[in-house]
């Protein structure tokens, strides 16, 4: 029998778990049916974002730019549509212009070896300007009734569950299989794991790199298109929030570590189910908005602290440029 | 007619320039330099005024305040981290002194401390978190920068009226915010002051280096010593006191608290950082950098908002710009070595007369004989690359070897030997002076002396700088040769300022006059360069004036004499010229005239190519290195010549058995005992009719009592 080991993940999981049963203790109303599916329904987003970020995490990368996708292309559809165009017409220029990004995105990270994180930093930046000079009139952009065939995206819910949460196992659903049990999934794992090995070994290395990116593109515009329906808009100026913030903490504190190979979907969902209790079980506590930034920031200090102290890292096994 | 034309463009067209420009360090921020001098250009043709001095002095300031944080940010990624939390730091700071100031109306003097110890403080969280804890800095500083956030968010709800309300009128404080001294804003001085400070701490003394050598490589740093884990520490810290200094000036120059200062500030900084090339992952940057970076960031924001362009735009711009000059400084910092390996080495025009003939039956001095077959070993095996040997008036015999020592055999047979003196470079010539000190050209590393007692002490590394050399040419990096003139002033040749001891046989396809000889005056404990643009100057010999020096050229293929002293002093003149091969050292002989080493023999592809600079330019671009044509060192010989500059005799060995190559060669007692740079022994070989009494420093220095 394999012992359990105290991975991050799994010191993660039994932090969960501990918030979980101390709010179901002491909080009135938390283990509730109702407050369970509001829970997941807030963080459903957030997780769909995590699993764009673990694919490109895994292939040693990251992506700041997730937040762009999010906003821009769902924000173009409703603007189009709210302006008279047919609606697959809109919905084939997000499209196009989602895949445009995630091409150039990857081809700066794979081709012009420009470090990811400049890369995304510097292409958000721009999908964002972009998005404020050329698409939108006003900060957030409206759901017109002619996009109704869509509002299945977000609206309603299936058995009592909403639909947020469905698209969320859905989306892990899919990434799971891709990485898992596709050949291209082990290709970015192996990528992550070591790209020069990769390459050596003649795997693709850069294809798979913007294949990485373009995933990423796409998940985040489809979490953006499950948030405009479930919030009947698209609020532009989230690009300006800490948002990227919070997707980066669900992965990293999932367990994926940042320096690529490692985790997996499962390591984004329990990411999630972390943030999402602490943030249910605040809000039902009545802590404000920045009360529950400080606690969230001192929960996922501990978590990484006591990683750092169960696995050590030192001088001699820490990675060059590791950071 | 075609030949003189090559040859005038190669003699007045200074190729070698380009190499040794792109090599100088300063060349890496040549990139971000341009870009920011296009967009001063791009900006004040848009904008009527953007460059007259009031919006200069505005810009100043902003740029001091944010120059600042991005100074902090600069060193974090230079030893291999990254700060996110600047933004939220700046913010606390922010509020931390407007709340000093103005709730609790502490003195501008204490407010400043306090600030500035607040963010050291936050640094410092960091810094032991990463640094002592091990962890990663991005998630770290990404946890800070919401929880600091989140402080700030909680502290301003409280006060943020009161400090709006409150109106501070101290001059002190309002010197900060807005003052000046002759035009220039107060915080562009301390900008200054900082940032130079910055530069020498970066570049000249011991904790940058050990900054710098933790980001390029935190393992070896670690081995090798450096407190890897207070440094990371320390550079945390700084950078949490650099952007309270940044938020002080803010504070001072605004005075507000609202919620959205020092959002997105890292972004802005980052951008800052990599736009002026500091590259992340470590180990690259510097203060001109951090600059430059701020600078262009500064000018086009500003210049945007000047334009009224909305803030999308500004935005789309910055990004493009920063990906713009991220890809183009990847490429740079990549291929520039791939490029200046290509363009460093750039031959030149040199023409030689016919080879004279060493044939046996020629009839000339030089031709081929035996004489030198009967030679015996000494230390086979035993000894590695001995470049020079050199016997004292006790008849020791002393060699140098590959190891880095002096290796001392001991008279009658010189089997017996020892370690005389270990120095750690390749000893090369050797000469004694008046009171028994080894004098020792230490290739890579310069002119050593060893005294009596053994003990090694540095005579001089570094001669004076040339203005017209792009190069540094103040190190000395293959001293080669020397003697000791009667006065004890030490003459050496260095024979090469563009190659390292390695790269000997490179210099020979160049065959530029690189070399110099260099004068150390042990008395005054001065060293200058006497004579320079020598083709490889190698031996060097004081004659028998005893005021003037014979030195040979290896590439030159001349021996010259060069007069430091007398009616002559500082002219130089040809002794020997056209020689069939490479000399090497010279050394006095019994009779009163020089032995001189023939390295290597010339051999007519070299001396056809050594006319066709382009042809080894093509080579030296298109092919591998261990394919180029270079001189031929695998047989010599030794030659007997008079201060008339008349060979008199040599000595050749056909079959190379007994002692393969010469490179050097002294007489002592009636022997020649001959040195070899890739031999495993020293020769030793009997001449007919020589003086058996003959000691080299008895005869220079005088018969001791």
């Amino acid at each position: 029998m394999k012992r359990p080991r105290l991975t991050q993940q799994n010191i993660v999981f039994a932090i969960f778990v501990a918030l979980f049963a101390v709010f179901s203790i002491f909080l009135r109303g938390f283990l509730s049916a109702d407050n369970m599916l509001t829970l997941l329904q807030n963080v459903a987003v957030l997780g769909i974002l995590g699993l764009g970020m673990a694919v490109v995490v895994i292939g040693r990368g990251i992506d700041i730019s997730l937040i762009a996708s999010l906003a821009v292309p769902p924000g173009l559809v409703l603007e189009m549509v709210q302006s008279g165009h047919s609606l697959p017409a809109a919905l084939g220029a997000a499209l196009a212009l989602t895949l445009a990004f995630g091409l150039i995105n990857g081809w700066l990270v794979a081709y012009a070896e420009v470090p990811s994180l400049f890369t995304t930093l510097a292409s958000g930046l721009f999908l964002a300007g972009l998005g404020q000079v050329a698409f939108f009139q006003l900060d957030v952009v409206q759901w017109s009734p002619a996009l109704d065939r869509l509002a299945w995206l977000g609206q309603g819910g299936l058995a009592g569950i909403p639909t947020p949460v469905l698209m969320f196992a859905l989306a892990s659903a899919a990434v799971a299989l891709f990485l898992r049990t596709t050949r291209l999934g082990g290709f970015i794992y192996a990528i992550g794991d070591n790209p020069y090995g990769a390459r050596v070994t003649g795997i693709p290395t850069r294809p798979v790199i913007v294949l990485q990116y373009v995933l990423a593109a796409l998940i985040g515009a489809f979490a953006g298109m499950v948030m405009a329906a479930s919030v009947n808009s698209m609020p532009t100026r989230i690009f300006n929030s800490t948002l990227i913030y919070d997707v980066i903490l669900v992965v990293v504190l999932g367990g994926i570590g940042l320096s690529g190979g490692r985790g997996g979907v499962v390591n984004v969902v329990i990411g999630t189910l972390l943030i999402g209790t602490m943030l249910n079980g605040m809000t039902i506590l009545d802590v404000s908005y920045s009360g529950q930034n400080l606690v969230k920031g001192l929960v996922l200090l501990v978590a990484i602290l006591t990683d750092s102290f169960v696995n050590p890292r030192n001088e001699e096994t820490a990675q060059q440029g590791d950071i | 007619m075609n030949e003189k034309l090559v040859s005038l463009r190669y003699r007045y067209w200074p190729d070698h320039l380009l190499g040794e420009i792109l090599s100088k360090r300063w060349t890496e921020t040549a990139i971000p330099v341009i870009v920011l001098i296009a967009v001063a250009i791009v900006f004040s043709r848009a904008i009527p005024g953007f460059l007259t001095p009031a919006s200069l002095a505005d810009t100043a300031r902003q740029a001091g305040e944010i120059g600042f944080v991005v100074l902090g940010m600069s060193l974090v990624i230079i030893v291999g981290g990254i700060d996110l939390s600047v933004g939220s730091m700046f913010a606390l700071t922010d509020f931390c002194a407007l709340f000093c100031l103005d709730i609790l109306n502490w003195p501008v003097a204490a407010v400043i401390l306090v600030t500035l110890a607040v963010g050291g403080l936050l640094g410092l969280v960091n810094g032991i978190l990463i640094g002592y804890f091990r962890l990663r800095a991005f998630i770290t500083t990404l946890i800070t920068l919401i929880v600091y956030r989140a402080g700030y968010d909680l502290l301003i709800l409280d006060y943020s009226n009161q400090i709006a309300a409150a109106f501070p009128d101290l001059p002190s404080w309002n010197f900060m915010g807005g003052g000046d001294l002759f035009g220039v804003p107060s915080v562009a001085l301390v900008y200054a002051a900082v940032a130079i400070f910055g530069h020498v701490f970066l570049t000249r003394l011991r904790p940058g280096w050990h900054i710098t050598a933790i980001g390029g490589s935190r393992r070896s740093a670690y081995n090798s010593g450096i407190p890897v884990r207070r440094t990371i520490a320390q550079c945390y810290l700084a950078s949490g006191v650099l952007t309270a200094v940044g938020a002080l000036f803010f504070a001072a120059r605004l005075g507000t608290v609202g919620g959205d200062i020092g959002v997105g500030l890292e972004v802005t900084v980052l951008t800052a950082a990599i736009l002026g090339g500091i590259s992340l992952g470590g180990g690259k940057g510097s203060v001109a950098k951090a600059l430059v970076g701020t600078l262009i960031v500064l000018l086009i924001t500003n210049g945007l908002t000047t334009l009224s362009a909305p803030g999308g735009v500004n935005r789309m711009v910055l990004a493009g710009i920063l990906l713009l000059a991220a890809m183009i400084d990847i490429r740079w910092v990549k291929n520039r070595y791939r490029i200046i390996s290509k363009v460093y080495v750039s031959p030149t025009y040199h023409a030689m007369p016919p080879v004279p003939s060493t044939a046996a039956d020629s009839g000339t001095a030089f031709a081929l004989n035996d004489r030198l077959r009967e030679v015996s070993e000494i230390g086979l095996g035993r000894i590695e690359a001995p470049e020079d040997v050199i016997l004292d008036r006790e008849d020791n015999l002393y060699a140098g070897s590959r190891h880095g020592d002096i290796i001392r055999f001991f008279p009658p047979d010189y089997e017996r030997m020892e370690v005389y003196a270990h120095i750690g470079g390749q000893p090369l010539g050797m000469a004694f002076d008046r009171r028994d000190n080894l004098y020792v050209c230490i290739g890579g590393m310069g002119l050593y002396r060893i005294t009596p007692e053994r003990k090694v002490e540095k005579a001089t590394d570094e001669t004076n700088r040339s203005l017209r050399s792009v190069n540094d040419d103040s190190r000395l990096r293959l001293a080669d040769d020397l003697d000791i003139a009667d006065d004890g002033r030490v003459f050496f040749s260095e024979a090469t300022v563009r190659y390292e001891m390695h790269e000997w046989p490179v210099d020979g396809l160049e065959a530029r006059g690189n070399g110099r000889i260099v004068c150390y005056d042990p008395n005054a404990n001065t060293t200058r360069t006497v004579l320079r643009g020598l083709k490889f100057p190698n031996g060097v010999c004081v004659a028998g004036d005893g005021q003037s020096i014979l030195f040979a050229e290896t590439w030159g293929c001349t021996v010259k004499r060069y007069w430091f002293a007398g009616p002559k002093t500082g002219k130089v003149e040809l002794v020997l010229d056209n020689l069939p091969g490479y000399p090497d050292n010279i050394n006095l002989a019994s009779d009163g005239n020089y032995w001189l080493a023939l390295v290597g023999m010339r051999c007519p592809a070299l001396d056809l190519a050594w006319r066709m600079p382009g042809f080894r330019r093509r080579m030296a671009k298109r092919l591998p290195i261990d394919e180029w044509l270079f001189p031929n060192i695998n047989t010599g010989c030794v030659i007997k010549f008079n201060e008339q500059g008349q060979v008199l005799e040599s000595l050749w060995d056909l079959g190379g058995v007994n002692h393969p190559m010469i490179t050097s060669m002294r007489e002592h007692r009636g022997h020649l005992y001959l040195g070899g740079i890739q031999n495993n022994r020293i020769g030793r070989y009997k001449l007919p009719g020589a003086d058996p009494d003959f000691v080299q420093y008895d005869v220079r220095w005088g018969r001791r009592a």
